[in-house]
């Protein structure tokens, strides 16, 4: 007698339902890309070998960078906090890190241009120490780093918690202190989780427009750039562009996802 | 070496009230209690996980209720063992001598002998996930013991094993003790792992010490009708076997014998009797159980709607009321106690 598998007529109703918002995501993006390869090559070659298209997405990719180190560095310690610690006011915490996620990024911006302005009082002490926001680098980082944290946080969060405490608690009773059980046991059994949060918030940095077009027009970053050549020059100046951006970005994440899974797997 | 002078703990949903005990040096110490006694609750106090909130913590004869974990000497075994999963066996071993800065040649030394006593060489290399139940036990009693300790808790140790493992490990943590000396805390709700391995025994439910006693004085002389309630009243009798004929061992205690049907042929053993499966009658009765032995009642307890008759054989039973007015069992009143040899169940010692 041969077995043969059950068929489950919802499951199969429920993928084919599901796949429709695939396709949503996936032909969307692939309808870009073909259109520009097949109708102009010739722009997206144009836009590959634009110093000023290149320089704009490297500064996309750095400055996300830095926004990523920063959500790292603050982040990871407020996560473990989050993850090991029950107290009064610890949902308020929860929420506040959730904010950006749900208010408009143009508002976020607003508040960041109004808060780290040069004329303003925390932007001025800033500015007396060289580090200006407005139209610079540090703005663009900020605002990044403002919309793209909490998606670390909450990653980081999750990753501690799944650590057994008692793992932490043996450590103990063989002698380690409370940072040697954090960073022999607890870190390295979180790390991939750090990993995965980080790499999402890279990848949420280098997608922000409304944010950093509030505070730093310039210097361009591939967004904004994208943006200013859509409203000056139409399709054919931006698209090239913005195919470049998404082949340079999903091939970066490829990589990035595909080391990370062989790195769970080991 | 352990002394819990009145500590008290509010956890919010749980709490330890006044729980006093004194673990001597080299001793094995069973905390007995059903699940959620707070068992692990005081393992972990004493490992200084947490300060209690009134009461005294004493460690090797000084306060040390504000000590830190990695200061108290302590070896931990939890539950589901709590091997570090990104280390293998030995590194796992290793971790405490490590961090506590041991040179290269005395860690080597130490890892060689308890991956020896444990019997774990081939496991060295093997990650936590790819190991049994059994072999985690080990590798987890070898971490712990590695840093020399000069106590060990041991959280239900043998609870998430199969039978057999459980058996062989039991066996093996006896062993241990004996060769190792370690005064050891043991937390259990395994009546059988508390009679076979403790010194002394300490019956915890709801947050309170019960009772602390040898296993004989636990099993056989429940201090309250809770503890009975929670063991079962059983009678556990010390006795040595002299034969065994056709499966019938034949084993002595006291100055009686008593018949059990097993494949034991030798040495001591205890030999367990549920009360309910004995008879009592005033005279001797003619019926199929190979023991009758006589006695006189010592003392009549009620509990609940039964009555516990002790009588002074050590052995006791439980009875109606109508038995105990029909049989006219009072204290000095002759006895006879009938039971099957396939209701005595025996274990090694």
């Amino acid at each position: 007698m041969s077995i043969t598998r059950r068929r489950y007529p919802l499951s199969l109703a429920f993928s084919v339902i599901g796949s429709i918002l695939l396709l949503f995501t996936v032909f969307t993006l692939l309808n870009m890309v073909a259109r520009q390869v097949i109708y102009d090559f010739g722009g997206l070659v144009d836009a590959a070998t634009d110093s000023f298209v290149l320089e704009s997405i490297g500064l996309t990719l750095y400055a996300s960078f830095l926004s990523t180190v920063f959500a790292v560095i603050f982040g990871t310690p407020l996560a473990y906090v989050l993850a090991r610690h029950d107290f009064r006011g610890k949902s308020l915490i929860e929420a506040v890190i959730d904010v950006p996620i749900i208010i408009p990024h143009s508002v976020a911006g607003i508040a960041l241009y109004v808060l780290l302005m040069s004329r303003s009082p925390v932007g001025s002490v800033f500015a007396s120490i060289g580090i200006v926001f407005e139209d610079h680098l540090g703005g663009i980082v900020a605002a990044m780093a403002f919309v793209s944290a909490s998606l670390y946080v909450n990653a980081a969060r999750d990753g501690f918690q799944s650590v057994d405490p008692r793992l932490e608690r043996v450590a103990r009773t063989l002698g380690a202190n409370q940072w040697e059980a954090f960073s022999r046991v607890t870190l390295p059994l979180a790390v991939k989780s750090l990993l995965s949060g980080a790499i999402l918030s890279w990848a949420r940095g280098i997608s922000e427009f409304g944010a950093v077009v509030m505070i730093a027009f310039y210097p361009m970053i591939a967004p904004v750039l994208i943006y200013y050549r859509f409203t000056t020059m139409g399709l054919s100046g931006s698209q090239p562009i913005a195919v470049m951006l998404i082949i340079i970005c999903l091939s970066v994440f490829l990589v990035l996802r595909l080391y990370s899974e062989r790195w769970r797997r080991n | 070496m352990i002394t819990f002078k009145d500590v008290s703990h509010d956890w919010g949903e749980f709490s330890l009230k006044d729980v006093s005990f004194n673990v001597k040096e080299g001793e094995y110490f069973v905390i007995l209690g059903p699940t959620g006694a707070g068992k692990t609750l005081i393992l972990e106090t004493v490992a200084g996980f947490y300060t209690p909130h009134c009461g005294e913590i004493m460690l090797r004869g000084k306060e040390c209720s504000h000590l830190l974990p990695e200061h108290r000497k302590v070896g931990f075994v939890y539950q589901d063992y709590a091997l570090f999963p990104h280390m293998t066996v030995e590194e796992n071993i290793r971790f405490g001598l490590e961090i506590r800065g041991i040179n290269q040649q005395e860690a080597d030394k130490r890892v060689e002998f308890l991956i020896n006593m444990l019997k774990i060489s081939g496991l060295r290399n093997r990650y936590p996930r790819n190991l049994s139940g059994g072999e985690k036990q080990r590798a987890a009693i070898a971490r712990a013991l590695v840093i020399e300790p000069d106590i060990l808790l041991l959280d239900e140790p043998l609870s998430a094993l199969d039978t057999r493992t459980r058996e062989t490990l039991r066996e093996e943590l006896k062993r241990i003790h004996k060769a190792q000396g370690t005064t050891t805390v043991h937390v259990t709700h395994d009546q059988t792992e508390a009679l076979l391995l403790a010194d002394r025994i300490a019956v915890i439910i709801d947050g309170v010490v019960v009772q602390i006693g040898s296993p004989e004085e636990v099993f056989n002389a429940p201090s309250s009708v809770m503890v009975a309630d929670f063991l079962g009243v059983e009678n556990v009798i010390n006795g040595e076997i002299v034969d065994n004929v056709n499966g019938v061992a034949c084993v002595v205690f006291d100055g009686n014998k008593l018949y059990a049907s097993s494949n034991l042929d030798s040495g001591e053993v205890y030999a367990f009797l549920r009360p309910e499966n004995i008879i009592l009658s005033k005279t001797l009765i003619e019926t199929s159980a190979r023991n009758v032995i006589q006695g006189r009642v010592e003392k009549v307890t009620q509990l609940g709607n039964i009555y516990q008759i002790h009588m002074n054989t050590g052995i006791s039973a439980v009875v109606t009321h109508q038995s105990v007015e029909e049989l006219e069992l009072v204290t000095g009143a002759e006895v006879y106690a009938s039971f099957k040899a396939t209701a005595v169940h025996l274990i090694k010692h």
